[in-house]
């Protein structure tokens, strides 16, 4: 866990305020503290591409989350934090249902994409994956080559008559993915035999591949060193423009850098929700603040 | 007192050896406050004892054991007068057997020449001898190693690093018997072959196209000549067991990709144990399942089409073999399925991709080398089974594809030469070392290459 205090890349010090008020979160019971299906700050969008209401999970027994309600707005970039174990895997997870092969797990509320009921029991898994993509915490390429990694989606949903139109697929992709210069003299070698961080723009690439309208990413930078990391990063500030980003993070310099709005989850609660500069600023929850100044987590 | 009673009392003493030493360890710490004084636990100070007890023994009993009987007899054959010494072996035998008859009281002394009266005495003397002097030797040296090793209870000597030693040299030994027992095989294999290929010529044995393993009693008999081409049994062999990767290979490879891939955990959790036991049923079993059931039927089928079929048949054996081994190929590639990283499959999935799908092009792609193994595993095994042949495929050697007619098999053949009276001196009785060793190179070919590709197979995501 990154215990840095943020306040050093933000430039506001935090450290007098600290001193001066906030009770130690430990000494009180923190369910006193967090009042379930209650949001501080702008949960909600003007242009919402996700409308999220009374989301609850729960995997068995185990209620992983509990009562969320929040907008995710269109071509907005929003990053998740919280301590591990606080869900925002789980609810990145619900956005394009790959909870479904997980057998136990169970969602509850209303999740509605463009208007739509993500869990409607008419909805195509296979069109909604389509236009929600995601990237995971590991790069995981097929052990395929290149160019067959990046081809893998637009063939499987039909993207391409001719072969020189999923080449030129193919070539945008790793363009968008900042990989082309690197990767354009070996299509045919196998992914695997990449380097981490180029790895992870590859399973960017692919995901862009199938033009998604929503791109998750469940801490994509976790196992990446600090260059790659960087290259990562400028990717999601390019893509921001036409994509809707999601991101799971450990980072919480990474949620500040590349998000506009920043959520806090506790224990399977959403307890803050606001502009990521606000968030990092003056946190309206003292959960929030504890966590970004580092007391936990 | 026999062997049969020292070794219980050896065993015996190791136990009374490990519950005094154990217990002085404990009286030794007590005064220093409590075992953590102690170079050692308690138990090692005390298996560190057993086993000083215990080996020492054993070792010289085994020796005695194995030395007693030929020690006995050199002494009673140089006792006996000079010019009644055997010439031969076989006659230094003949003598031995004599006076150990006598000494056993089943020959009469009258009966025999005086020299051997005499030496039956002694031997009978000797042996008594031996088995007490044995006796106190094995029991005193048990008594002295614990009483050696329970000296040295002491808490600043390591008992542990003596013990760790000994259990690891213990494992060797049993590992290297394991070892030995697969080399002394092979070797006997090796030199009957050898004998074989002194008789009948390499060339004639790997593409002769007969086979009748026959050798003639008698220079004029009719039919005298024996032929000893292995090609007949190895087309039978192939057509078998590709008969039965016709079948295993398809329902196992389904039924491993529903089980991993779309099965919920509660049908898995009984489908995968019951599939598995398939493999536990009695391969005799399978063969009257096969002779009597589906050979018939095969038979009953091909004539009703208008067919000829003979009442046993390549097809039912294969059949059958086929279902036997299906938890071969299923079990190993539902282990190597579930082997393939769940990221795979997410990624696949995320993408849009439908179960199917990922698993037409991403799992199965993955996982293809690790099931080729499995699939290799089982054809070995289709190739080594016996009794589902004898009795559902029959004993002629014909040269055939034909699965509607009887076929042999190498390993029936084995069977069949090598069951009744034989002497080991006729080519009849040496060919089925030779079709042993032929079939042992294959089969172990065809498990270095399936190793060879599982291990491959394990690099690949790391």
């Amino acid at each position: 866990m990154n215990t840095i205090n943020p306040s050093i890349s933000t430039g506001v010090n935090m450290r007098d305020k600290q001193a001066a008020e906030i009770p130690v979160p430990q000494d009180k019971p923190e369910d006193t503290i967090i009042e379930e299906g209650k949001t501080v700050g702008k949960p909600f969008a003007s242009d919402p591409k996700f409308q999220l209401r009374n989301v609850s999970v729960s995997y068995g027994s185990d209620r992983a989350i509990k009562d969320i309600s929040l907008d995710i707005g269109r071509n907005e970039v929003i990053s998740f934090i919280g301590p591990s174990g606080c869900g925002k895997s789980t609810f990145l997870r619900c956005l394009n249902r790959m909870n479904d092969s997980i057998d136990i797990c169970r969602v509850k509320g209303q999740l509605m994409l463009d208007g739509e009921d993500i869990y409607s029991p008419k909805r195509d898994v296979v069109e909604l994956r389509a236009r929600v993509g995601m990237v995971f915490q590991k790069p995981n390429p097929f052990p395929k080559s290149i160019y067959d990694n990046v081809a893998y989606g637009p063939k499987i949903h039909g993207l391409a008559n001719r072969k020189s139109e999923l080449d030129e697929i193919v070539e945008n992709s790793l363009r968008k993915a900042g990989l082309w210069e690197e990767a354009k003299d070996r299509l045919d070698s196998v992914a695997t035999g990449m380097s981490g961080g180029q790895q992870q723009r590859l399973c960017i690439a692919r995901a862009i591949a199938v033009s998604p309208e929503v791109i998750l990413m469940d801490e994509p930078c976790s196992a990446l060193d600090p260059i790659a990391t960087a290259r990562v990063e400028e990717l999601i500030a390019d893509m921001s423009k036409s994509y809707t980003i999601v991101i799971v993070t450990h980072s919480m310099q990474q949620a500040a850098r590349v998000s506009n709005r920043t959520a806090y989850f506790h224990l399977g609660h959403l307890v803050e929700v606001n502009e990521t500069n606000k968030v990092f600023t003056s946190p309206e929850h003292q959960l929030t603040e504890s966590y970004i100044t580092g007391r936990f987590g | 007192m026999q062997t049969a009673n020292l070794l219980p009392l050896v065993l015996v003493l190791a136990v009374v050896a490990y519950g005094l030493a154990y217990m002085r360890s404990r009286a030794v710490a007590a005064p220093l406050g409590g075992i953590r004084n102690l170079k050692a636990l308690p138990f090692y100070y005390a298996a560190r004892a057993a086993l000083w007890c215990a080996i020492p023994a054993l070792i010289v009993l085994a020796a005695w054991a194995g030395f007693e009987g030929k020690i006995i007899q050199g002494i009673v054959i140089a006792s006996l007068p000079q010019e009644t010494w055997p010439e031969s072996a076989g006659e230094a035998s003949l003598i031995l057997s004599q006076i150990s008859n006598v000494a056993a009281g089943k020959l009469n002394p009258e009966f025999v020449p005086e020299h051997i009266a005499g030496a039956a005495s002694l031997l009978e003397n000797l042996e008594s001898q031996s088995r007490n002097f044995k006796a106190i030797l094995v029991i005193l040296i048990a008594i002295l190693g614990a009483a050696f090793a329970w000296t040295r209870v002491a808490p600043h000597i390591n008992a542990r690093k003596n013990v760790e030693t000994t259990l690891r040299r213990i494992f060797f030994v049993c590992a290297a018997l394991a070892v030995l027992t697969t080399a002394g095989i092979v070797f006997s294999v090796i030199f009957e072959t050898v004998r074989f290929f002194n008789r009948v010529p390499l060339s004639e044995f790997l593409f002769g196209t007969t086979w009748s393993p026959q050798t003639a009693l008698r220079a004029d008999q009719v039919g005298a000549e024996g032929a000893f081409g292995v090609i007949p049994l190895f087309t039978g062999t192939l057509l078998i067991s590709a008969i039965a990767l016709l079948v295993a290979v398809p329902v196992g490879l389904l039924s491993a990709i529903y089980l991993s891939e779309y099965a919920s955990r509660r049908v898995r959790s009984t489908a995968k144990p019951v599939l598995e036991m398939l493999a536990g049923i009695p391969t005799v079993v399978y063969g009257f399942f096969a002779a009597l059931t589906v050979a018939p039927f095969i038979r009953d089928l091909a004539e009703m089409v208008g067919l000829e079929a003979s009442s046993q048949s390549a097809l039912a054996a294969g059949l059958v073999m086929g279902i036997m081994i299906v938890p071969f190929v299923s079990s190993l590639s539902d282990d190597v399925i579930n082997a393939v990283p769940q990221t795979m499959r997410d990624g696949s999935l995320a993408l849009g991709a439908t179960q199917s799908e990922t698993m037409k092009k991403v799992i199965f792609p993955a996982a293809l080398p690790g099931i080729i193994g499995g699939i290799l595993l089982a054809a070995s095994r289709a190739i080594g089974e016996t009794m589902i042949v004898v009795m559902a495929a029959g004993l002629a050697a014909n040269l055939t594809a034909n699965p509607l007619e009887s076929v042999t098999t190498v390993t029936v053949q084995i069977a069949t030469l090598l069951v009744g009276d034989q002497e080991f001196d006729s080519a009849k009785t040496l060919s089925a070392f030779a079709l042993g060793m032929l079939l042992f190179i294959v089969t172990l070919l065809l498990n270095v290459v399936a190793l060879k590709i599982v291990r491959k197979y394990r690099e690949q995501y790391e």
